[in-house]
């Protein structure tokens, strides 16, 4: 489905310089914008525009208007224009249309919109866009799709470690946090990393050996440089009566 | 007239193997989209003001100052003065605005006012009930006389509470307005048939033109088969916007009004003669799924006590509506019966394997399955090895224990159809208006169609999930993979009737001696004789080759019942009240697998859901405001990935159960976990918990009244 539908109320960003365009010259943005920087045009042009900053005790003050603020996601940069109680879960689902993150709790309890910062699983939705804005982010959708899936996603797959699929997302972005921090988890490891989030069809069996064995191919992965695994990767390797607690 | 049939094991290339849900290299990705993802062009948020009160009349709306907010789009009141709100959070006003932020503004300016009435919510003591719809007593045999009889007898009170279906994915849906009465609308359902036809009648619309689509969703369990209030007031606000409106439910909603399994309650009586044969039951019921009540769990569970008596009442509160819970009365027949039979095996001084073997023949027509069944269990669990009487007499403050439980469900196929159109380009495509709920109903089509017309799986395609496809039922009562299935086996044999047709002549042989095998049509007796598929599609030219097929039809594809076995080890700590789960095991039945994989991940998925409700879920309800008061997932607690144990599945196959046909499985092992997880507990501390969830509180609780004394059943020996 088509998305340009913006919210008629808030401004665009400025004249030649689209939240696509960004997407689409991102890297070319980001040398501009340098490290910790709004890109200058942009950022003159919000100045100029109908949220421009007002000044209070001699401080210039944005909002609580929509502002420029700049996401790094995915290893991109990418401006946008939003209220500053904007949480980074909207701003990925309904901005960036990076709806892998979920929304179920919207408080930090159930882990559906898990995603990295900075390597760290944190819930996008209980963090506001504008204070991660200099930090990379990484999502779900960054890790392979349908027909060349990263070894992770593939695991889950494989091993059938989702079923409507809702929560999986975050599951996976959980898992993949503790894989890069702990590559040969135990299975007490796996408890503790994914007792963040919550999934209600049952798939916690099937998950334990997605990252078991997601764990032993990242170790293949090693040895093979990083080939990408097809979808299903791995044969099965488990016997019947699964699911070891 | 063909005969449908399914083949034979040695026939079959990918029935019944360990097949890879189709659908989940996108969903793992997060590239699949769910209806909460999609942003339609000019899509406005929908959002709903709700009454607070558990019981009240509605006295005014006043909408005034929303209705001018910039942003809103559009106001409408829902449910206007005079009315009689039945439960707290039933919708009041409804709003439509250019952002969430502006829409939640919009409904803090509406203002209400409501004359508040008394309210009732806790049933769970039903002399309090202010109102109750008393069943007849239903009884067989004589059971006062065998009653008195009975060598030893309990008597017991058991009891769960209401438990939400708390979808991952909230209920909630997207209408836009192509033209003045046709309408678009994603939904995150589970009958994406059904709704096209609820959509048309509460906006006055044909049904014709109501076009629903369902790609993914995110959780249903039984609570998403309704277009709901909401789903017509979202129709409405987006007419009266003129733009697409989203209108998804938030949390607090979600577990309040749009899922709950009714609570039930008894008062068992049941004898046995000294050597474990039942002789005797008696039982009262009650239970309550909001202002209908709700209905009679099946009590005896399985078990057919030969002299029986048992009386429900139904309870009206003021709770939201109940909804098919995942095996609808199952789980509770299952605990109050399998409670009071593990309290009667502990006064034989039996072990429970023993007492239910003692008792199978009034197990009905699946005895033969559960006597198997319980076999396997007691081997995968060391049952028989490890089992002790009630009370473990390891010292210290963890005591382990054993439990078991069985379950029947029906699960035929539903109501589908299907159209499979083979595409020049060699392509067979399967159109059914069904949806995958996470049960891999996509997936057991594509195995069903491809090993039926000789393909592998990357040359069949599945499109489910819209309205337009012909029709399929909901998916409900394990009844889809049968109803699916069955219609796919159909028209992929009428298929073949088709191509066998034209390609007989050209391979000088009568079609009936023809077969679909390894990507060609070829001579039964003679395979080096045959047609590449496309050789065989060559002869119908450019035109796609389509068929249909239905279900139910001609030939026993699909069949009604099976039987399931669990079996749990907890350790209790009987200072904290905590429960852990060591291992649980599933022994399950469901007629001829399609997908082995994930038939068995729907028996995780339903023992852990089960696991869950048992050890955590409820549904609690503030006496004072009548309001659900566990409404996100700190306080309404589902069980995590530490909190399952070890998980042993086995699935019962090969002959004797694949003749059966195909039999849906994704309610019977959600059904077992409460009992065979509470009769652990007993088993372990020597004392019944006689309520679910088995938190700490209630632990402790019935710890602290048994004392020393042993069990809280009373045991009475004639």
């Amino acid at each position: 489905m088509a998305r340009d539908g913006k919210r008629e109320d808030l401004p665009r960003p400025p004249e030649g310089l689209s939240r696509r365009d960004f997407l689409r010259g991102g890297a070319v943005a980001g040398a501009l914008g340098g490290a910790g920087l709004l890109a200058g045009e942009m950022l003159e042009a919000a100045k100029k525009g109908p949220h421009a900053p007002h000044m209070e005790a001699g401080v210039e003050v944005w909002g609580p208007g929509p502002v420029p603020m700049r996401l790094r996601v995915n290893g991109r940069p990418v401006d946008l224009l939003l209220e500053p109680r904007t949480t980074l879960l909207d701003a990925l689902r309904d901005e960036l249309e990076l709806t892998g993150a979920k929304r179920v709790c919207d408080r930090g309890t159930c882990g559906a919109c898990t995603v990295l910062l900075d390597g760290d699983p944190v819930y996008a939705c209980s963090i506001l866009a504008i204070t991660v804005q200099y930090t990379p982010i990484q999502t779900v959708e960054s890790l392979g799709r349908p027909g060349e899936l990263d070894s992770l996603p593939a695991a889950f797959v494989e091993h059938d470690a989702q079923q409507c699929g809702f929560c999986t997302p975050g599951f996976v972005m959980a898992t993949k946090a503790l894989l890069d921090h702990n590559p040969n988890p135990t299975l007490k490891d796996i408890h503790h990393a994914l007792s963040g989030n919550f999934c209600r069809c049952g798939t916690y069996a099937g998950m334990r050996q997605a990252v078991l064995a997601a764990a032993a191919a990242d170790d293949d992965d090693d040895d093979e440089k990083d080939e990408k695994k097809k979808d299903g990767g791995r044969p099965p390797t488990e016997p019947k009566g699964v699911g070891h607690g | 007239m063909v005969e449908y049939f399914w083949p034979e094991a040695k026939d079959r290339h990918l029935l019944g193997q360990r097949i890879s849900r189709l659908d989940g290299p996108a969903k793992a990705t997060g590239r699949a989209k769910y209806t909460y993802d999609l942003l339609p062009k000019g899509m406005l948020w929908g959002k709903i003001l709700r009454c607070p009160h558990a019981h009240a009349k509605i006295k005014s709306v006043d909408v005034s100052a929303a209705e001018k907010m910039p942003g809103v789009k559009a106001v409408r009141v829902i449910q206007g003065p005079g009315t009689e709100i039945q439960w707290a959070l039933d919708e009041v006003v409804g709003v439509a605005a250019t952002s969430e932020a502006l829409a939640e503004e919009a409904l803090r300016a509406v203002k209400v006012e409501y004359e508040v009435l008394p309210h009732f919510v806790n049933e769970a003591d039903l002399t309090k009930a202010p109102k109750v719809d008393a069943g007849a007593e239903e009884v067989v045999g004589d059971p006062d006389g065998a009653m008195a009889t009975a060598e030893v007898k309990i008597k017991g009170t058991y009891g769960m509470p209401p438990v939400a279906h708390n979808c991952m994915e909230a209920h909630g849906q997207i209408c836009e307005w192509t033209g003045p009465d046709t309408l678009n609308a994603w939904c995150s359902t589970q009958a994406v048939a059904g709704l096209a036809g609820q959509f048309a009648e509460g906006l006055g619309i044909p049904a014709a033109n109501v076009h629903v689509m369902t790609e993914y969703m995110g959780g249903g369990y039984g609570s998403k088969f309704s277009v709901d209030r909401w789903g017509i007031e979202c129709a409405k606000l987006a007419k009266l916007a003129g733009a697409p409106v989203k209108l998804m439910l938030d949390r607090r909603a979600e577990i309040t009004v749009a899922g709950d399994r009714p609570s039930a309650y008894g008062e068992i009586e049941v004898g046995a003669k000294k050597d474990g044969t039942l002789v005797a039951w008696s039982s009262k019921s009650w239970a309550s799924g909001g202002p209908g009540g709700a209905g009679n769990p099946p009590i005896p569970y399985i078990f057919q006590v030969p002299n029986r008596r048992h009386k429900h009442t139904s309870v009206p509160t003021n709770r939201a509506s109940a909804r098919a819970w995942r095996a609808p009365n199952h789980p509770q027949g299952a605990f109050l019966t399998f409670s009071a039979l593990d309290d009667l095996a502990a006064a034989l001084g039996m072990n429970p394997l023993d007492f239910v073997i003692q008792n199978l023949s009034i197990s009905g027509q699946f005895e033969k399955v559960y006597r198997e069944e319980l076999q396997i269990a007691d081997d995968l669990m060391g049952w028989r090895q490890r089992w002790h009487p009630r009370g473990d007499p390891a010292k210290g403050a963890i005591k382990r224990g054993l439990g078991l439980s069985l379950h029947t469900w029906g699960g035929r196929g539903h109501r589908s159809n299907c159209e499979v159109t083979v595409h020049p380009d060699g392509i067979a495509e399967a159109k059914i208006a069904t949806q995958d709920l996470g049960t891999g109903t996509r997936t057991v089509i594509a195995i069903v169609l491809a090993d039926s017309l000789g393909l592998p799986l990357d040359s069949v395609k599945v499109s489910i999930g819209d309205s337009r496809y012909p029709a399929s039922g909901g998916s409900g009562g394990s009844t889809t993979v049968g109803g699916v299935s069955s219609a796919t086996r159909r028209a992929a044999q009428n298929l073949l009737v088709t191509l066998f047709g034209k390609a007989a002549p050209e391979l000088g042989v009568k079609p009936e001696e023809l077969e679909a095998a390894e990507g060609k049509i070829r001579v039964k007796a003679e395979p080096a004789k045959s047609l590449t598929w496309r050789q065989a599609l060559s002869l119908f030219g450019q035109t796609p080759v389509t068929a249909t097929g239905a279900n139910p039809g001609t030939g026993d594809l699909t069949t009604s019942g099976v039987g399931g076995v669990q079996m749990a080890d907890v350790s209790v700590d009987i200072e904290t009240g905590v429960v852990r789960i060591n291992k649980m095991v599933a022994v399950q039945d469901c007629g001829l697998i399609i997908d082995l994989k994930t038939a068995e991940s729907q028996v995780y998925g339903g023992m852990i859901m089960g696991i869950s409700a048992a050890l955590s879920e409820e549904k609690v309800l503030d006496p004072v405001t009548g309001q659900v008061l566990t409404t996100d997932f700190e306080s309404y607690k589902m069980a995590g990935i530490a909190d399952v144990g070890e998980l042993v599945v086995h699935m019962m196959t090969g002959p004797g159960y694949d003749e059966r046909g195909v039999i849906g499985v994704g309610e019977p092992p959600v059904i077992s976990p409460g009992p065979a997880i509470s009769n652990a507990v007993a088993n372990a501390t020597g004392v019944r918990v006689p309520f679910l969830p088995l938190n700490p509180r209630r632990v402790l609780d019935a710890l602290g009244a048994a004392g020393t004394a042993g069990t809280a059943a009373k045991k009475e020996t004639a």
